[in-house]
This record gives C-alpha cells, structure tokens and sequence, in this order.
C-alpha cells in the first residue's frame, strides 16, 4: 500500500493541467487527516477521505456512480438540510458506508470573516469528512459526509456556537440565494442581501419543514445583468430595476468618446478591437433605438428604455440606473424535469422594495396558498402555472393583466371566456330559440 | 476514536435546543472598506484579467482579486484561503456565485504582493495552481457545476473530472478578456440540473440513454407504485403483477413490480428519484449532452435557452477528450467570429443555426430535432429564408437516407 488506501491511477491524470486539482485536493485532506490522527479526535473514520478517493475511482473504472438513494436521516423537529447518503459498495469502502450531506446556509452575498470560516472548518475536519463545497448549487456551504450520529452533534455546535442554521433541502423552501448587491455594484436597485436576508428569516418555517408540493427558490438579482441567474432558476425572481430615467453624467460620456476612459470598464481589454466608436458600441447596439447623440451631449428617449443594461455596462463611469429604484418579480423558473425547463415570467413589473417589505410578501403568501392548495405532488410553481394558465396566477393574486405580462398576444381566439364577463350568462332556452330557429 | 459529545442530549432532545435562527447576518462580515461605501458606489474598472477596482463616492477604492476554486473543497484548502485573507485582507473573503474566490484589500499597494503570493502557490505533484487569477469581462468565468460521481445518486457523468478537464482546455480563455462577450460554461450531472444550466454559453449535461432496469424482488417493499408511475412524464411506467423465483426460497412467487413502455421513455430518471429499485446508470447508456447559446443576463437581448447542439458524448475517463475538443472547436468558431458584444447564441442567431454547425464543424442529426411537446413546434423552421452551407443538400437525391 502507498501513502494513500486505494490506488488511483485514472484519477491521477487529473492532476496535471494548470486548473486547481480537486484530485490533489481531495489527497491533501486524506494526508492531514493521516498526519492529525493522534491530535485529533476525529469523530468519522480517518481514512474516510481514501475512500471518497477510492470510490470515485472505482466510478473512472466502470463508468457508473456507487452511491444510494438516501434514508430518511435529519435533525429533530426539521425535514430539511440534511440528505441522507450511503455507498452502494460498503464492504469495499466501509468508511464512506454512511456519508451524509448537511446544508448551511450561507450569509449573504457569500463574504466571510476568516474567523467564521475557520470555526465551519475545524467543525467539519472533527464531526465529518472535511471535505466541502464551496458552494453548493443553491447556494449553502454544503458538508460532504458523515454518519447519523454526527447530524445532532453539528447542529447543536452550529446553532450553539457558530450562530448558524441548516439550509433547506427537500419539498420546501431552498435557502435563497442574491447577488452581492449594494455592498460592491454600482449598478444593483435594491439591497439584495438583505431583502434575501429577511425574507429567509421570515420564512424560517417553510425552510426547515416541508409542506410543500415541492421544492421552492427565491432568487434576488440586483439588475438585469443576472448575476444569480434568478429568471433561469428561482421560482420567484427578484430583479432590480428603475422606473425614472437613466443618470448620465455628459463629461464622462466625453471622456469616453476621447478614448480617456476604458470602456466596458476594461472587460473587453485583451483584444485590439479598436478606438471606442459610441454610434456603433452604444447607439447602433441599443435594443430599442431609443439613443442618439446632440452635438456632444448623449441623448436617451427613456420612454423607450427596456433597461437591458448595455449602454450602462459599456460607459459605468458616465451612465447610471436611475434613481427611483425597486424590483421586477417574475415567477415559475425551473430546470427540465419534468416538462421541460421554464424561465421565469414577468408578474409585477415594478414593486418598490421597502421594509417592512410587506407587498412583496403579500405576493409570495398569495402565492403559496395556491401552489399548497392545488401543486400536485412534485409539481413546480412554473408547472402549475401552465397548467392552469397565467390568467389563475393572477386571480390568486388580486392584479390585473397587463401587455407587460406577454410577449405577444395571444396566437388563437381560443379563449376561455367566463359566464359573468357576458351579457346575459350562459343559461339560455332552448325553446325560446326554436321559436326564433326551427329544426 | 472515542465519541465526544457536543453537549447535546439524546434523552432530551429539546432541551437547549435552538432552531429556525436562519443564516448568520452578513452585515457582520464585510471588510470595513465594503461596509463604510455600502450602497455607495460609483463605477468600477477591470485594470487587468481577475482584479477590479471599484470607487466609491467617498473616494474610497476597493481592490478585488478573483481566483477559480474547485468548488469542492477541502478544509485544508478553505484555510489556505483563510491564511491569504489573514495575511493580506485583514481576515475578510468572499466567493462569487460561480465558485470564484475574491480576495479584497483598500488601497492599490497591497495588490501586488497578494496577486504574487496568491500565484506562487501550487500543488505540488501535478503542480495545478490553487487559486488561478481571473475569471472578470470578456473571457470564460469559473465553470459552475453538480456533484456528480463525488456525491450524487443519479448522475449520468462525473462532475469535478469534466470540469477540470474543460478549464484546463480553456485555460487561457479565464486569464484573458479576448472573446467577444463574456462565456458562461455550465455543468449538470443529470436532467435534474440542481445546477440549472439550461441558460448558459455552453451548457455540459449528464444524460442517461438507456430505460431503467427493474428490480422486481424488491420493487415493492422499496417504493410506492402510484409514486413512481406518477413520477413519469411520458406515462411509460405501468403497474405489473409478475411471477419471478424467489432469492430466499427459490420458488415461484408473484410480486408487485411495474412495466415500462421503452420506446416511450424519455431517460429522465425521475422515476428512480421516486423509486430505488428503477436504477438507469450505465457505462454505455451513460454520458453529455452539450448544450449552447444560452444566456441569463437581459443586456441586448432576452434571456435564452441553450440549445442541444451534440445529443452525445461518451464519458471517457478520465479526460474526457473529445467533450473538451468540441467545446474548444465551439469557442473558437466563436471568438473568430462573432462581433463584439455578442454572447455565443446570439451569434448563432444572426448567422443562423444552419450556419453554425458549418462554422463550429458540428454534425446534425435527427436528435437536434424537438419532438418534445408543443414547444417543439415553435423550433421548426417556417419562413424559406436560410443559408447554403457545405452541408445543404442542393438535390434531392442527396437528402435520402444512404
């Protein structure tokens, strides 16, 4: 045997190539815990980390993954952020045996004291494998790996120590996720972090206890640009926008047009693209035409703005969102399964956002009320809004419809027409046309 | 290795205990530079591949670092990253959402010495960097992605391995800022996308190819039947009383079990979410769909789906070769082509799909063709107009099936 349990000869070849290696990585970590063995207690087995290696070698070998379904593992009083796991090969990899997931939520917008982040890791390195995600793809730190009668032990240094929660996981709400905000981008409408910061701890209930139909996201962009891809996978998307007119600062649109500022605020720097041409970059690439330049000035018919963010992602020094400033909730995001993957669709296309920020939950609770009364087991937000129709979606929630809500109208005349929106009703005599139309 | 209690009581599980206390507050850990503009800025710039700068109102500046990570990452690995931080940042770091990163300090002489430290550390026997600088504008960002073969019960390829492999093949491309718009690359291990990538540049799924097996001994004592026929989107799955031989007494008995209906199933694998005992996984069946010109961001244009432009790759362990020569071919065709601003679809959108399997070298097959429901419609072609490329059959004896 060599340094490590299991030998990994496909494994191996991806330690070479200049991006960081989770193989080197992952043999680090079975070396320190080697190394610690007789300074640390370690609560999971030792070698748990030559196995992790050994059975995803196996996986190179035979192409086919060699863990379970999980078991019903949690935390008392919770259904959530703990996800069971097992290695379908036991005897083969007997410290991996029972390998369980745990979910923390993650502060937001992801900035970490050094201090926090070592108590998470020295927490990890003695209840569980060591080994982590940073971060998963809902956005929780996620634990990789530990036995059940660790599940306990971590949460009570968590909640006791570390002032730190489980994350969602299951038929509830997912722990949400936004962008970093206002506390690094000119550019976001809203305080991300902590609309997403109190509306996670509003709905602590819903987090940690399923009662849905299935599983819930909200996501929380700050601007159009979508750095969490909120309209692509949250079932609720909250993305910031203005409702005024776009700032401009005429000096700097001329120190643009001098070639004094870098444009694109030098994201397109490595290649020679050539002098900064304003008509062709900005006014030409305008989606809704809606600029033109006055001698030197840079004018914006903001009638006409969709505020797709170009023009302001191209010239960050001399254009800015307006001041007026809110969000957009769209709703029903999801990945394929099971009827194809959704984008999110527009509902309210500008909602201020303002504590107590009681509009907005307004907004989810309608919501919810439906989805919990009429989802089918496993069904979407974005599923049950097409199968009862959009037009379901805003009964439940009292707004009107409006042009904003489509991209166009609709193709057929198809339409379900309601007994009250005509004269008369439904209830007719058949009679009384016989007498006006004989057989 | 003796058990140590937390000072939880399993007798009393109630008792102390703390729940629904949410995440930590985040305002507790921003560097006094973030905290003191907060909601202050006023532009930034990117000086250089993988460091911004952002100026604040007050003058302030905030000088950012951003690196790739795996994504999955030991604890060794996090305090490293706590070390730098230590060392250079007053103990403040962040992570993006794409698994980058970021390194912050509040003034332009600390740059330096940071970026040089950050640089000189590297794995010591395959010599991978550890924190590779970039990441920022024009070029390709950190590849989110799924457990896959790490962690996951229902991938159809490996995650982390993938992954690896496409960054190490497009290495050059997240240390510079030289393509025409930013590339969001995108792994999911299988159709259930817990890293929803059905928006991105270049989306890599796993996908499965075969119907599941079923195991008819255990079927019913592992799963609820009405579950897992529910769980079908094609209504494949059927209820079945089956005689088969008992493992324990080696006679004949008759079980519950179902039926599939294989030339309807559509190889989710949402039926094995539902029930244990309908595995899919298999090394042949198994391997990537590749996606492309997908977006989420609504700057020019809306945000779009990817579209399925290979319907199969096979998981070659463990460097997925021809995945990383395909994406590269597709990246090529499209930072030599496409105009400045132009995410990869809607490049693909102005010179047409016709033309994009021609430019990328990409074959077509009956699979690119949406037979899925009604949107599938909506993707057919129904104006006249498109282009001649080498691969338009200009007679008809050319379009029969050789």
């Amino acid at each position: 045997m060599g340094e490590f349990k299991h030998e990994t000869p496909l494994l191996d070849q991806l330690e070479t190539g200049p991006w960081p290696s989770f193989v080197s990585d992952l043999k680090r970590q079975a070396k320190y815990r080697h190394e610690h063995q007789n300074d640390i207690e370690y609560q999971i087995p030792v070698d748990c980390v030559d196995d992790i290696l050994g059975v995803v070698e196996l996986s190179y070998t035979d192409g086919e993954v060699h863990w379970k379904h999980g078991g019903i593992v949690g935390v008392f009083g919770y259904g959530g952020g703990v996800i069971g796991r097992y290695c379908d090969q036991p005897e083969m990899f007997p410290n991996v045996a029972h390998f369980h997931t745990l979910r923390v939520a993650q502060p937001n917008g992801k900035y970490y004291t050094t201090d926090y982040l070592r108590k998470i890791c020295d927490l990890w390195d003695f209840r569980g494998s060591g080994v982590m995600n940073m971060h998963g793809s809902t956005g929780d730190i996620i634990f990789l790996g530990t036995r059940t009668e660790q599940l306990e032990e971590i949460f009570y240094e968590m909640t006791h120590n570390l002032n730190q929660d489980l994350g969602g996981s299951g038929s509830n709400l997912r722990t949400p996720s936004c962008c970093l905000g206002e506390s690094r981008c000119e550019w976001s409408c809203f305080n991300t972090q902590e609309l997403c910061y109190q509306l996670t701890h509003e709905y602590q209930d819903e987090l940690h206890r399923p009662a849905f139909p299935y599983k819930f996201k909200f996501k929380f962009d700050g601007c159009p640009n979508g750095c969490v891809a909120a309209i692509a996978r949250a079932d609720l998307s909250f993305v910031g926008t203005w409702r005024d007119e776009i700032q401009i600062d005429q000096e700097a649109v001329k120190a643009y047009i001098g070639g004094e500022f870098p444009p694109n605020g030098g994201a397109h720097a490595g290649r020679d693209w050539g002098p900064f041409d304003i008509q062709a970059e900005v006014i030409d690439r305008c989606p809704t035409g809606c600029m033109w330049m006055e001698g030197d000035k840079l004018k914006i018919n903001d009638e006409h703005c969709n505020r797709c963010m170009h023009c302001i992602n191209v010239m960050p020094r001399a254009l800015k969102p307006g001041k007026d400033k809110g969000c957009s909730i769209l709703a029903g995001a999801k990945a394929p399964i099971l009827d194809g993957a959704q984008m999110s669709s527009m509902l309210i296309p500008f909602i201020k956002v303002e504590e107590p920020y009681d509009e907005i939950k307004e907004v989810i609770e309608n919501i919810w009320d439906w989805w919990m009364e009429e989802g089918k087991n496993r069904e979407r937000l974005g599923e049950l809004m097409k199968r009862q129709g959009f037009q379901k979606l805003l009964d439940v929630t009292g707004l009107k419809a409006i042009p904003h809500h489509v991209q166009e109208p609709r193709h057929n005349p198809y339409i379900f027409w309601r007994e009250e929106e005509v004269p008369g009703g439904f209830d007719r005599d058949i009679n009384e046309y016989r007498k006006r139309h004989k057989r | 290795m003796a058990f140590v209690s937390s000072g939880y009581n399993p007798d009393k599980p109630m008792e102390d205990r703390i729940t629904d206390i949410g995440n930590h507050y985040y305002g507790d850990f921003l560097p006094p530079v973030i905290k003191n503009n907060f909601g202050k800025w006023l532009w930034h710039e990117i000086l250089e591949p993988g460091v911004l700068m952002h100026k604040a109102e007050s003058g302030d500046e905030v000088y950012t670092i951003r690196c790739g990570t795996p994504r999955l990452a030991s604890v060794e690995y996090v305090r490293e990253i706590c070390d730098i931080a230590d060392k250079h940042c007053d103990g403040y770091v962040r992570w993006t959402t794409r698994n980058n990163v970021e390194f912050m300090v509040d003034s332009k002489d600390k740059v330096e010495p940071l970026k040089k430290d950050i640089e000189s550390r590297k794995y010591d026997d395959g010599g991978s960097y550890k924190f590779p600088i970039g990441g920022t504008g024009a070029g390709l960002t950190n590849i989110i992605h799924t457990q896959g073969w790490i962690h996951c019960h229902t991938p159809a390829t490996d995650a982390s391995g993938p992954v690896k492999v496409v960054l190490d093949e497009l290495f050059e491309e997240f240390q510079n800022m030289r393509l025409p718009a930013q590339l969001r690359i995108s792994l999911a291990c299988c159709l259930n996308m817990c890293g929803a990538v059905h928006c991105s540049d270049i989306a890599i799924l796993g996908y499965h190819r075969k119907p599941p097996m079923i195991d008819d001994a255990w079927l019913d004592n592992l799963c609820e039947i009405p579950l897992a026929v529910a769980a079908c989107p094609t209504a494949a799955i059927k209820p079945k009383k089956k005689e088969i031989i008992s493992e324990r007494t080696g006679e004949k008995i008759e079980v519950k079990s179902v039926e599939i209906n294989e030339p309807r199933c559509m190889f989710c694998g949402n039926c094995y979410t539902m029930c244990a005992s309908l595995p899919l996984a298999d090394a042949e069946g198994d391997g990537i769909v590749l996606m492309a010109g997908g977006k989420v961001s609504n700057r020019i244009t809306p945000p779009e789906f990817s579209k399925v432009v290979v319907a199969f790759i096979p998981n070659e362990t463990p460097r997925w070769p021809t995945l990383a020569k395909t994406i590269r071919q597709i990246v090529e065709a499209y930072s030599k082509n496409a105009k400045k601003y132009e995410r990869l679809g809607d490049w693909a959108t102005r010179i047409g799909w016709e033309k994009f399997f021609e430019v990328c070298d990409l074959e077509f097959s009956h699979h690119l063709i949406d037979d899925f429901r009604d949107p599938a419609y909506y993707t057919w072609r129904q104006t006249t107009n498109f282009k001649f490329t080498k691969n338009t059959p200009t007679e008809y004896s050319a379009m029969k099936v050789e």
